[in-house]
């Protein structure tokens, strides 16, 4: 396979960018041109993938979203149109995020500290590592039915509600909780253990010298040199538990309406009972779910985004100005 | 020469860049300063006594025996790998941190053995500063203060911690152009300020002796000037252990410079004299370019 033709030497002054674009690539094999252009066609098609899922969503979902859907709460009915808002949807959902990276976020650093920073002996920090890389791989749903098995055992009856006859019920924002943070924790962990990887050993070594123990060097040093990496890795997490669905249905139950369970502690009954979250609403008023009130599907799946865009840009607000301020 | 020392290890590592040496560069100032040597009224602070440090079983400082005179900067001289930065970690034990590395032999701080010290109590005695400038990512004030601020005791308030915070970076030369702005992030001063404000971190624990691995090599010219003029000035005070590929600068700040090649020490005489009329061929032609 013969190269292009290349241009003659004698261009013309300031070549357009076409002419210099055509000069750059007149060397090239055919098939290296092919796989530019295919390259350049994958991108393309992908921003315009996404860009249209978000207009369609927009435009689906702003039609039908307002003030009063997001303000009242559900209501069991077939009328779309008596059906109430996405309150209790949008409580599950935040819920989740907050129990989710309140356990991943110190089980992740935590980890990633130790796997960096002391790591001995090897064979078990690289143990760890693989662990966390399964966990990383798990589809949800796994996480959700072996999560499901272990909440049903008598042990763990006080976490959600139990039935007459004595069965555990399994599913509630605890159990649903603790199995998110699962899914946050090895996006947490990774952003972690990437950042202390890339902090340069000369400070360390910088605190070592100063007389301060490793203790100190890893909280007064090297914890607010990761702290953004930490957010980001939350971030994502957030992300992540924000648009999960097996979860939901599996382990806290996906039903309409916020229920506590109805025992003397006020204080625990909200997280021991269950709920639902905006992604499960979508499902179950899906076409595909019993609910079928595709507007409201629609409305709800627009606010989802806007939870986890306008989570995205918080959280780099807030490390921006860290980064900037001094460091407490 | 063996490339592969020192061995590569997976998370400390001397993190050296390149120096250009050029010894064929004059000095720059000839008017022979205070040489503490010269007033020969100094005791040793340290001592260095047959010292092994070995990387993995391989030697990379064999047998050396130096002495650390009060009030004066010692120069290590030597092209790369020769042993220089190893020996001066060792002096305050960061070697320990390398694994694999091991030490023979007896290092001395004021007659007692540095291994009978506590590691932290020895490193606020003898303080670092490193090749790169390495601020900690937090305020100037908080640079400091850490340093300060000693282990397990409950933190002072800012304003206890202030005198003692200005008085370091009064010596380091550099509270004239931060005092302003001391809650400004470290990481925002200038190359030359910020390898300053680490030698004001270094100051702070109050030292005996501080050691310094080039610590001008990733700095221009003024600034590196700048620095010369704080060591001499900090040598009224403390010993100094330089490292430095900078032969001018070894000429230029040190009262004796020893001069290494292989892990072994080669030749160690006053500055002046290590310079103009070394008693070893190796250092003769080390320091007239030969090599290096």
């Amino acid at each position: 396979m013969s190269s292009l033709p290349v241009l003659s030497p004698h261009r013309p002054e300031a070549p357009g960018r076409l002419a210099r674009a055509r000069e750059e690539l007149g060397g090239w094999r055919l098939v290296d041109l092919l796989a530019y252009g295919a390259a350049w066609a994958a991108g393309l098609m992908l921003t315009f993938i996404a860009l249209a899922l978000l207009a369609f969503l927009a435009i689906k979902g702003v039609s039908f979203l307002s003030l009063d859907l997001i303000t009242s709460r559900p209501e069991p009915g077939i009328d779309q149109s008596k059906t109430g808002g996405i309150l209790d949807p949008i409580i599950g959902t935040f819920v989740m995020i907050t129990i989710g990276i309140a356990v991943a976020t110190p089980l992740g650093v935590g980890s990633a500290l130790w796997v960096v920073e002391y790591g001995k002996p090897t064979w078990l920090a690289r143990a760890v590592e693989s662990a966390i890389e399964v966990v990383a791989g798990m589809p949800s749903i796994v996480i959700a039915i072996f999560g499901l098995a272990l909440v049903q055992e008598h042990l763990f009856a006080w976490f959600s509600f139990t039935g007459e006859g004595g069965a555990v019920y399994g599913r509630s924002f605890v159990n649903a909780g603790v199995a998110m943070s699962l899914i946050a924790l090895p996006l947490v962990f990774g952003a972690t253990r990437e950042a202390l990887l890339t902090v340069p050993s000369h400070m360390r070594e910088a605190s070592y010298a100063l007389g301060k123990t490793q203790a100190e060097t890893i909280r007064r040093v090297l914890l607010p040199s990761v702290r953004s990496n930490i957010g980001t890795g939350m971030a994502l997490g957030m992300g992540r538990i924000a648009g999960d669905t097996a979860i939901v249905v599996i382990l806290l139950g996906a039903s309409l309406r916020l229920q506590p369970l109805e025992s003397a502690d006020p204080v625990t009954n909200f997280f021991r009972g269950t709920g639902s979250t905006l992604t499960s609403f979508v499902y179950n008023n899906s076409p595909a779910g019993e609910g079928n009130a595709p507007d409201k599907a629609y409305a709800a799946g627009f606010f989802l985004l806007l939870i986890v865009i306008l989570l995205n840009f918080a959280v780099s607000a807030v490390l921006k100005r860290g980064e900037d301020g001094p460091a407490k | 020469m063996p490339t592969t020392f020192p061995p590569p290890v997976r998370r400390i590592t001397l993190d050296r860049t390149p120096t250009v040496v050029d010894p064929s560069v004059e000095p720059i100032r000839h008017t022979p300063v205070d040489r503490a040597h010269e007033r020969g009224d100094q005791r040793e602070r340290m001592t260095i006594d047959d010292l092994v440090v070995k990387y993995a079983g391989k030697p990379a400082v064999k047998g050396v025996t130096l002495p650390i005179r009060d009030q004066e900067v010692l120069a290590l001289i030597g092209p790369s790998g020769c042993g220089k930065s190893t020996l001066l970690r060792t002096l305050n034990r960061l070697t320990e941190l390398t694994p694999g590395a091991t030490y023979e032999g007896r290092i001395a701080l004021d007659g007692q053995d540095v291994r009978a010290l506590p590691v932290t109590q020895l490193r606020r005695k003898v303080s670092m500063v490193f090749q790169q400038p390495n601020p900690f990512p937090m305020s100037i004030f908080d640079n400091v203060a850490y340093a300060v601020k000693e282990q397990s005791k409950r933190a002072p308030k800012k304003s206890a911690l202030m005198p003692k915070v200005e008085s370091a970076l009064r010596r380091a030369g550099l509270w004239d152009e931060v005092a302003s702005d001391l809650d400004r992030p470290a990481l925002r001063l200038s190359g030359g300020q910020q390898q300053r404000l680490c030698i004001a971190r270094a100051l702070a624990v109050e030292p005996e002796v501080m050691l310094m691995d080039e610590p001008c090599s990733a700095l221009d010219p003024k600034s590196t000037m700048v620095i010369e003029e704080l060591i001499r000035e900090l040598r009224k005070s403390l010993s100094v252990v330089i490292v430095t590929h900078n032969l001018a600068q070894a000429r230029r700040v040190g009262d004796h410079v020893a001069f290494m090649y292989l892990g072994d020490l080669v030749e160690y005489a006053p500055a002046e004299q290590l310079f103009t009329d070394p008693r070893a061929e190796r250092t003769r032609e080390y320091v007239s370019g030969s090599f290096g």
